[in-house]
């Protein structure tokens, strides 16, 4: 009983000793934050994961208020919304914020993606993180897609008809899967209450999760840079990478910076274009599904338009759907199918430089082609691309190894 | 996926009707050229909305007291001018007529109008106000230009008047035959307005339709100019904290 009767229930060392006695707190903001070293010579390239987070917290905040007005039924759900845009108040902005967000969603992680193409953050010994952030895509791409259903309007109802009807393409389940995805004969109250579910709950958990273990496996790796050389290999005599510097309070407070401008221009299309002309919110959506009225041509989002394009391209309807989910799928191989031996495009030969280029610019073109009626020169124009697009993977284990690669400095570099 | 994509075309080509499409994309809309911040403009389109579309069109989502706060038009005057079948301010623009009675009289119920000008643009309206023309056939009397075989009445004839379209053959299409293309209409009967005129009056009813379409448009827009001034400042003060926190990073 070495302890005096007063101190019993005293704080030993304050409170934040307290906490961490029952929680890793100060340790887990150390080994995430105050003492996670990433390299110094990031550029803008690197805001887009942070911005990626940014927007996921859009969404959630603003699907939340949004569900508390909102009717998941083939009756209401159009009225709902529309008395979420006129009666509830700042409803507009809400309903406004998170679908602006979904645009900007794809927006900030297909160039997030592209940024780890650019530097080959995909590579070893870096391959999970990619592939879980793979899956993260692949889950934004359904909940993109449930959620696209919920205000029930005509392009939500027919560009839902269409995307499930691909299932149907299937051989012996095709019909079966596609009536137990709709959960009806057609798209109907019933489908409507279950993409509510999936929008809502289900697959926001999934993308959570997700990140979350994105992240885990990113601060075990560590993050890779614009010159992809390891900054772990350097240390100083303190144990802590030599061109590494804290994510907080360093990286943290730039980001701010990044992601004051990026709510610029949100903000500047939010307030001031919310339609973006038609392709953030489709004019045929301010009409209510209508079974009997098909819209003049339904297109997807454009976010979806890219892999809408190949599967127009292609004559057939099962290998249309078959080169449509090949395409989704096919850049989770990327650590694999490139043996290149650097990382960073800065010291890759021409032939990558110019193979990304066409890959870049195929993706673009098809996502513009998408948004175009599936006809004459359109439909050659998407052909092209979608080879293009494949060939950019099927190629690259022979045209990495034969590219002529530059010699990659030890230390990062940096100019201040 | 063809198969819903022909489906598509087959029912937009039957919406448009043949001799639409057969006019093809040569069918240029007129500008509407409206301005949804001129308030006198908004308030004579209330007026005419509700003289001479309210009738048979609701605007199911436009309750009278935001009209009259958005469009600034004294309450009292909004329930003495305006509200003419509705009690309460806080109602929103229906109709008497019931649906299926319409449905039966016309062919199809007449669409509510709250989102009309968003969903086909204003354009379109302002075109396919003035776009009825004489034809014989229909069982209105008229036909529309832009939406072929409406069964929409020309509800403003006695301010345009009646007008006959001229169509000419036009250039041989792929199978050597040479469709019938729109060349103009010709005043068969004038109405009350004159052409100068009843643009203006279709004008301000298109300005009103895209106000209902999206009353907050006006709100949000002022509102961003201050959201985009405050995060200017915020970039400058974010700006200085990063450069004083990276003042020791080695170069």
């Amino acid at each position: 009983m070495a302890r005096i009767e007063s101190e019993i229930g005293k704080p030993q060392g304050g409170f934040m000793k307290w906490i961490d006695d029952r929680f890793p707190f100060t340790e887990t903001m150390r080994y995430h934050a105050t003492e996670y070293y990433a390299s110094k010579n990031f550029n803008w390239w690197y805001i887009f994961g942070v911005l990626a987070m940014v927007v996921l917290v859009i969404q959630l905040v603003t699907g939340i208020f949004l569900t508390m007005n909102y009717k998941p039924s083939a009756e209401d759900a159009f009225a709902s919304v529309e008395y979420i845009m006129r009666d509830v108040e700042w409803g507009w902005l809400i309903r406004y914020m998170h679908s602006t967000g979904a645009s900007f969603f794809f927006i900030v992680v297909y160039l997030h993606m592209f940024r780890a193409m650019l530097y080959g953050s995909y590579k070893k010994p870096r391959e999970l993180i990619w592939i879980i952030g793979m899956l993260i895509f692949f889950v934004l791409m359904a909940e993109a897609f449930a959620g696209y259903l919920l205000p029930w309007g005509n392009m939500s109802y027919w560009g839902a008809q269409v995307i499930i009807s691909l299932f149907g393409a299937i051989p012996f389940v095709g019909e079966a899967l596609v009536e137990i995805i709709r959960g009806d004969y057609s798209i109907s109250d019933i489908t409507l209450n279950r993409f509510f579910a999936l929008h809502v709950i289900a697959l926001p958990l999934a993308l959570i999760a997700l990140v979350f273990v994105h992240i885990v496996a990113l601060h075990e790796v560590g993050s890779n840079n614009p010159d992809g050389v390891e900054i772990k290999e350097h240390k100083g005599p303190d144990g802590k990478p030599l061109d590494g510097i804290a994510f907080h309070p360093y990286h943290t407070s730039k980001d701010l910076v990044g992601i004051v401008v990026f709510m610029m221009v949100f903000s500047a299309v939010m307030f001031f274009s919310p339609d973006m002309g038609g392709y953030f919110l489709e004019h045929a959506n301010f009409e209510p599904a209508n079974l009997t009225a098909t819209p003049e041509h339904i297109a997807p989002v454009w976010y979806f338009t890219p892999y809408y394009a190949i599967l127009r391209a292609v004559p057939d309807k099962l290998w249309g759907a078959i080169l449509m989910a090949g395409a989704v799928l096919l850049p989770l191989f990327l650590p694999w199918l490139d043996r290149s031996r650097v990382k960073s495009i800065r010291y890759r030969g021409w032939i990558y430089k110019v193979a990304l280029g066409l890959f870049a610019l195929s993706f673009i073109v098809l996502g513009w082609l998408g948004l175009q009626p599936a006809e004459g020169l359109y439909v050659q124009m998407a052909r092209v691309c979608s080879v293009i697009y494949f060939l950019f993977f099927i190629l690259m284990p022979y045209y990495t190894t034969i590219d002529k690669t530059k010699p990659v400095p030890d230390r990062v570099v940096y100019h201040g | 996926m063809v198969k819903i994509l022909k489906t598509s075309t087959i029912a937009a080509t039957l919406l448009l009707g043949g001799q639409v499409l057969a006019a093809g994309s040569a069918l240029d809309l007129h500008k509407a050229n409206n301005d949804p911040d001129n308030k006198q403009s908004l308030q004579r389109g209330a007026r005419n909305y509700m003289n001479y579309c309210s009738g048979c069109h609701s605007a199911q989502y436009v309750r009278f007291n935001s009209i009259a706060r958005d469009l600034e038009i004294p309450e009292d005057q909004v329930i003495a001018n305006l509200m003419f079948n509705a009690e309460k301010t806080f109602e929103t623009i229906t109709v008497n007529m019931p649906a299926d009675d319409a449905a039966r009289w016309f062919g199809r119920t007449p669409p509510d109008l709250s989102l009309m000008a968003r969903a086909k643009g204003t354009d379109y309206v302002f075109s396919f106000l003035k776009g009825f023309y004489i034809d014989p056939d229909s069982p209105t009397g008229v036909d529309n230009l832009y939406l072929g075989g409406t069964s929409m009445p020309h509800a403003l004839w006695e301010l345009q008047g009646f007008q006959a379209a001229v169509f000419v053959e036009g250039e041989p299409n792929q199978e050597g035959l040479r469709p019938m293309v729109f060349e103009r209409f010709e005043p068969v009967s004038s109405g009350s307005m004159s052409p100068e005129q009843f643009d203006e009056f279709v004008r301000d009813t298109v300005n009103f339709l895209e106000y209902i379409s999206e009353p907050i448009r006006a709100t949000r827009r002022v509102l961003g100019v201050w959201v985009l001034i405050f995060l200017g400042f915020f970039f400058i003060v974010a700006s200085m904290l990063k450069k004083q926190i990276w003042k020791d990073v080695p170069k």
